[in-house]
């Protein structure tokens, strides 16, 4: 078992590259590329969790930590490369809205995350207590792009950012919720990639593209 | 066992007729399930009535009076959904608006969506909760996407997103009450989300969390509610998808939504001591009320206009529930009980006025009064009940908000009667031009199920004149709960 003060600065590390892809997804153009970074953030919450369980010994973590890599770092970023394949999206990118001002606006809202996280952080007695702040800014940052994003696959890709976010959070606040939730989660999770894939098709087959812009029909008037 | 038949059944029943829905007699087995998770529903009521609240299997289901009335509730409308989606679905296939696989798909997602409903009520631990309303938006994007049209993909993508934001946000207010919770209970044997158990240590719970998970939990559970201005989804979302579905989700998983609010409502304000929860929960509901009034008077969709109504009168309980008290809590459990079945049985008969009609647009339908009278009778009694005239029950319901208000927050009740006062204008000059009128519209080719409809608003009508003492104690009993 290492010691607290050494996996504190590993789970530390994870969260700073959370948050630092979060950033680079908010930035990036290309849809494929968008997939390996979420894949990539899969993979740090994977290490994340394991750290945590390795030098808390909480076993029922470790279970988590597989869930994680099952779903998030292997099943969901391959469903998401098959669909892209099939829709004949791999190559396209979309035009950002001003990047220079989403990205302040990326920091301000890691700033107001950290604000409102910090009473709570300063309750928590586990060895992750400084992370609560970055979890809730990486939930807030994958909700920023989903706002400025137009593109369905896109947005999709913000959803489950936003899940990672909230995946980071209960580990780092509590240790991981009870198993029967966590596994509940992550059907829906699953259930819900599965029901956006059929959706991609029927978005494709009524527009002719995965552009959201079309779809504004039912603005209220 | 009760409580395994009230979820066995839905969750059966979706398998069965995801096997076989392809059958003539489908919508025939739809019914029956229905009628069996009713039945259940019926068996777990009198049960409670009988022996009190009860925990089952290891504490994971907790049954008390306040929410087994909304399981009765909910499993009845399920059964009048179901009477009156099968004529209507065989008319829609029969106009080839629907195929065959389509109304699989319809039947097997509307049992689940039942069985989301029920588990979401009687599970005692939060984060099931969570799940199952998640697991209900899921269920019901399909449902709202079924006629495959732009529209309807749109209002279903729309929903998605935004529910699905919306939940994530209360996943995240549930994290912060399992962390709030862990210092207390611990977490061994992962008791810390049952809800019995937090609500004895309530007390206890650290404040300045709570009341930031409560702040997630209403935005989230709230989205659901369709509470302003997170309500963008919910017109939508009614006016594309089939109207049973409509009906089922202005009936019941607003409904459900709420009681998720409340139940987070509980918490908080034995954790806090201070109004937080309460005024946060008024002010979103005065919101959702004025605002959903006035933008009634913009529409032009039958359904849409309804769907409107649904955010007034769910802004009106939720405005209740935050004033908290016994009245205020007893007339807001009343308004979601007489609101789910007067809103289901109008959308019952919009869903054949539009498919005689041939069209969702108001000005277009005319003189229903003449071509059909009972769908011209049922929607201008529903509508009548849904404004809050006397005697139907919506009145008694408001009557007690509005005193409760001018006796504890006066400075409420103009806005209150703004509200409902704008919103009567508006319905009730719309639905009397499609009442009477003149019209040459021809018959439909399945017989209207109009018995649910003239069923539920005799219900309404009785709640509006009688409330039987039984049921009353019963309210009082889950209005005492809430505190």
């Amino acid at each position: 078992m290492p010691t607290l003060a050494f996996s504190s600065q590993l789970i530390n590390l994870c969260a700073a590259l959370l948050l630092l892809l979060s950033f680079a997804m908010l930035a990036q153009r290309r849809v494929l590329t968008l997939v390996d970074l979420f894949a990539m953030q899969g993979g740090t919450l994977f290490v994340s969790i394991i750290v945590v369980a390795w030098s808390t010994g909480q076993p029922h973590l470790y279970y988590s930590a597989a869930l994680t890599l099952i779903l998030k770092v292997i099943l969901l970023p391959l469903i998401l490369h098959h669909l892209i394949r099939r829709l004949g999206a791999q190559w396209e990118s979309e035009t950002l809205l001003n990047t220079p001002i989403t990205m302040l606006a990326g920091l301000l809202l890691v700033i107001f995350a950290f604000t409102l996280a910090q009473p709570i952080s300063q309750l928590a007695n586990t060895v992750t207590r400084g992370t609560l702040g970055i979890a809730l800014a990486v939930v807030m940052l994958a909700f920023l792009m989903m706002i400025t994003r137009r593109k369905a696959v896109t947005q999709v890709i913000g959803f489950l950012a936003m899940e990672n976010g909230l995946f980071f959070a209960a580990t780092s606040a509590t240790y991981g919720m009870p198993m029967v939730v966590e596994l509940g989660v992550a059907l829906d999770v699953l259930v819900s990639m599965v029901i956006l894939g059929i959706f991609f098709f029927h978005i494709r087959e009524q527009f002719d593209s995965l552009d959201l812009h079309n779809m504004e029909s039912l603005k209220e008037d | 066992m009760e409580l395994l038949l009230l979820l066995g059944l839905p969750l059966l029943g979706s398998l069965l007729l995801a096997l076989i829905g392809r059958r003539e007699w489908a919508p025939e087995a739809n019914v029956l399930m229905s009628a069996g998770t009713f039945a259940a529903g019926v068996w777990l009521t009198a049960h409670v009535i009988a022996h009190g609240p009860m925990l089952v299997w290891h504490e994971q289901f907790f049954i008390d009076p306040f929410n087994v009335f909304l399981v009765i509730l909910t499993s009845f409308i399920g059964l009048t959904t179901s009477l009156f989606s099968r004529p209507y679905l065989r008319t829609e296939e029969h106009h080839g608006r629907l195929n065959r696989r389509q109304l699989r798909l319809y039947h097997s997602m509307f049992q689940l969506f039942m069985f989301t409903m029920l588990l979401a009520l009687t599970t005692n631990n939060m984060g099931i909760l969570w799940v199952a309303m998640e697991a209900a938006t899921l269920t019901t994007v399909l449902l709202v996407s079924l006629y495959r049209t732009p529209a309807s993909i749109e209002a279903a993508w729309k929903y998605f997103i935004l529910c699905g934001v919306g939940l994530a946000q209360a996943l995240f207010g549930t994290i912060l009450l399992y962390f709030a919770a862990e210092k207390v209970l611990g977490n061994a044997g992962s008791t810390a989300l049952l809800w019995t158990h937090l609500n004895e240590v309530k007390g206890q719970l650290e404040p300045t969390v709570l009341s930031l998970a409560f702040v997630f939990m209403l935005v989230g559970y709230g989205t659901k509610v369709g509470l302003a201005p997170l309500h963008n989804w919910l017109p939508d979302a009614h006016a594309e998808g089939p109207t049973p579905v409509s009906a089922v989700l202005s009936g019941l998983l607003l409904n459900v939504a709420l009681y998720a609010v409340v139940r987070c409502k509980v918490l908080v304000e034995g954790s806090v001591r201070s109004d937080l929860a309460g005024n946060l929960m008024m002010g979103f509901g005065l919101l959702s009320l004025l605002l959903a009034a006035f933008l009634l008077w913009r529409q032009k969709d039958i359904k849409r206009l309804f769907a409107y109504s649904s955010i007034e009168h769910m802004g009106l309980a939720t405005f209740a529930f935050g004033m908290g008290g016994p009245v205020a809590n007893f007339a807001a459990l009343l308004h979601m009980t007489v609101h789910s079945l007067t809103k289901s049985s109008l959308f019952f008969t919009v869903g054949h006025a539009t498919q005689k009609a041939g069209t969702q647009v108001m000005d277009k339908i005319r003189g229903l009064i003449t071509s059909n009278p009972t769908v011209g009778w049922g929607l201008m009694l529903g509508t009548l009940a849904i404004l809050g005239m006397p005697p139907f029950g919506v009145f008694t319901s408001e009557f007690l908000i509005l005193i409760t208000a001018m006796r504890e927050h006066p400075w409420a009740t103009p806005i209150l009667l703004l509200g409902l006062g704008v919103a009567f204008g508006a319905i009730f000059s719309r639905v009397q031009a499609m009442v009477f009128g003149e019209t040459s519209l021809p018959r439909l080719p399945h017989p209207p199920a109009l018995v649910p409809v003239f069923a539920q608003l005799a219900l309404v009508l009785m709640l509006g004149l009688y409330i039987p003492p039984h049921l009353a104690d019963w309210y009082r009993e889950a209005a005492r709960l809430i505190g």
